[in-house]
């Protein structure tokens, strides 16, 4: 049975800013779904929360049909940030330390970490140092830590944002290849292009609002939506 | 002027080369009082940083405000306040402190803790506050998180305790106030310097001066390159050598 996970009524409000109103949605695993949206429209907030990294101000999140609090969110949620993040440590490090956490064996870390490496084409990086390593570098590093920790819920935020179209393109079939009925995939990102490449279902979200789902042929062939027609023609006052 | 300059540099090499056994015994006093000190000082400040820089709680900006206030205290105030606490009739004078190099250890303890925990908390605050929600989202609980945290601001703490330690090493107030500038017991590089001017001995106060500023040099470039090769992976002697240089 697939892995499934549901949004209810979310809501979160940062001073005066809505960042999110009455978002519900329901994700299921072996797909990509693809959050669409201007800068701003609440992606980052949602994908936050659907981490485990934020609390909203109402609303539930359900993992499998379970009521699931922040907290445990995060033991079944990894988030690829759109700013890289590296410790100050050698790739080998950076990519151990969840599994570590996760208790996984000593003896088990080495392999899992060469295989990780090899999925986003990085083989023998163990021993550099994460920090040094180029923009495009890190955002693989980044990938294949969170591959590392075969989360239920694998979320990623642009994760192609400011790479090169080669390292986009590596970073978008180690992504692929990911899919599992055990796994919700949730990709944030402005790029209409690479929603067409990856997506099984787009979820257009403005100003804090879900205003259209859809497979990726009706998003871009017939939106129902004016204001996705409009983002999709580039139209769209924001 | 030129000429005492001159004198104190040959003074200065011909006091460390002579084998004086106080001149050594003097610098050995000043580095014992300044790291015992800092490394007493450790004891609380870290743990207070610590509190300070990673957790929010209420009035966090008025403690923090405190000690912000508190790392230009002049030494010669503290260093009387510590006298009288020290002093036979005294809440502490049953230790016996006054006029040793361990009171004037503790008196720099209580000196340095506002720049460790000021420089710590900032450099605890400051980190990036991506590292905390990546190892969260990576699964560390709140500690490990606060863990790893610390472990990344590892370089600013050494920092602050190296400050700390020239802080101490270099003061004057609490050493003449709480050790006496007692000769061969509790003289000091800083006290032996106060002393050698009141004699006129402004050649000896030089070559003193000379070999504190020695020593705060050799520890600062010591740490600088000890951070560069743990940046930069490189080994000791391509960097010492070669960079210093000017290679690549």
């Amino acid at each position: 049975m697939s892995v499934n996970l549901q949004l209810v009524d979310l809501t979160k409000k940062y001073r005066d800013v809505k960042a999110l109103k009455s978002v519900s949605l329901e994700l299921q695993g072996n797909k990509i779904i693809v959050l669409l949206g201007v800068n701003g429209a609440g992606k980052t907030t949602l994908m936050r929360i659907m981490a485990g990294l934020e609390d909203s101000d109402s609303g539930q999140i359900l993992f499998n049909n379970q009521n699931t609090e922040p907290k445990a969110l995060r033991r079944v949620s990894t988030l690829v940030f759109q700013k890289t993040a590296m410790f100050t440590m050698n790739v080998y490090g950076n990519l151990a330390f969840g599994l570590k956490i996760r208790k996984v064996p000593r003896e088990e870390i080495p392999k899992r970490v060469e295989e990780a490496l090899q999925a986003v084409r990085l083989p023998e990086f163990e021993k550099r140092r994460a920090k040094r390593l180029s923009g495009g570098e890190q955002q693989r590093i980044a990938l294949a830590r969170a591959f590392l920790l075969d989360s239920h819920v694998l979320l990623l935020d642009e994760p192609t944002a400011n790479l090169d179209p080669n390292s986009a393109i590596i970073i978008e079939k180690a992504i692929i290849s990911k899919k599992s009925s055990q796994r919700v995939i949730v990709m944030a990102t402005h790029n209409l292009n690479q929603a067409r490449r990856m997506a099984d279902e787009i979820v257009h979200i403005h100003n804090g609002e879900i205003v259209e789902i859809a497979k990726p042929a009706d998003f871009f062939e017939n939106p129902k939506s004016e204001i996705t027609r409009k983002f999709i023609n580039g139209e769209l006052d924001f | 002027m030129a000429d005492i300059i001159v004198q104190a540099f040959q003074q200065a090499i011909n006091l460390i080369t002579s084998g004086n056994p106080e001149v050594y015994a003097t610098v050995y006093r000043t580095i014992y009082v300044a790291g015992i000190g800092t490394l007493l000082s450790c004891l609380w400040s870290i743990p207070i940083a610590v509190v300070l820089g990673l957790y929010n709680f209420r009035g966090k900006w008025f403690i923090k405000g405190i000690f912000n206030a508190f790392i230009g205290i002049p030494t010669v105030a503290l260093g009387l306040l510590i006298y009288l606490l020290l002093s036979r009739q005294g809440e502490f004078g049953y230790l016996h402190l006054l006029y040793t190099l361990n009171g004037i250890a503790i008196g720099q303890a209580i000196l340095v803790t506002p720049i460790i925990v000021s420089f710590t908390a900032n450099a605890l605050g400051s980190a990036d506050s991506q590292l905390r929600d990546l190892a969260k989202t990576l699964g560390a609980s709140g500690f490990r998180t606060n863990l790893i945290l610390i472990r990344e601001t590892i370089w600013s703490m050494v920092l602050s305790v190296t400050a700390a330690f020239n802080r101490g090493f270099g003061e004057l107030g609490i050493a003449t106030i709480v050790g006496g500038n007692l000769l061969g017991e509790t003289r000091v590089l800083t006290t032996a310097i106060a002393i050698e001017i009141n004699f006129g001995a402004f050649d000896v106060a030089m070559a003193y001066a000379l070999i504190l500023m020695l020593i705060v040099i050799v520890l600062a470039l010591t740490i600088s390159l000890i951070e560069r090769v743990r940046n930069e992976d490189v080994s000791w002697s391509k960097l010492v050598f070669w960079r210093g240089l000017g290679g690549n």
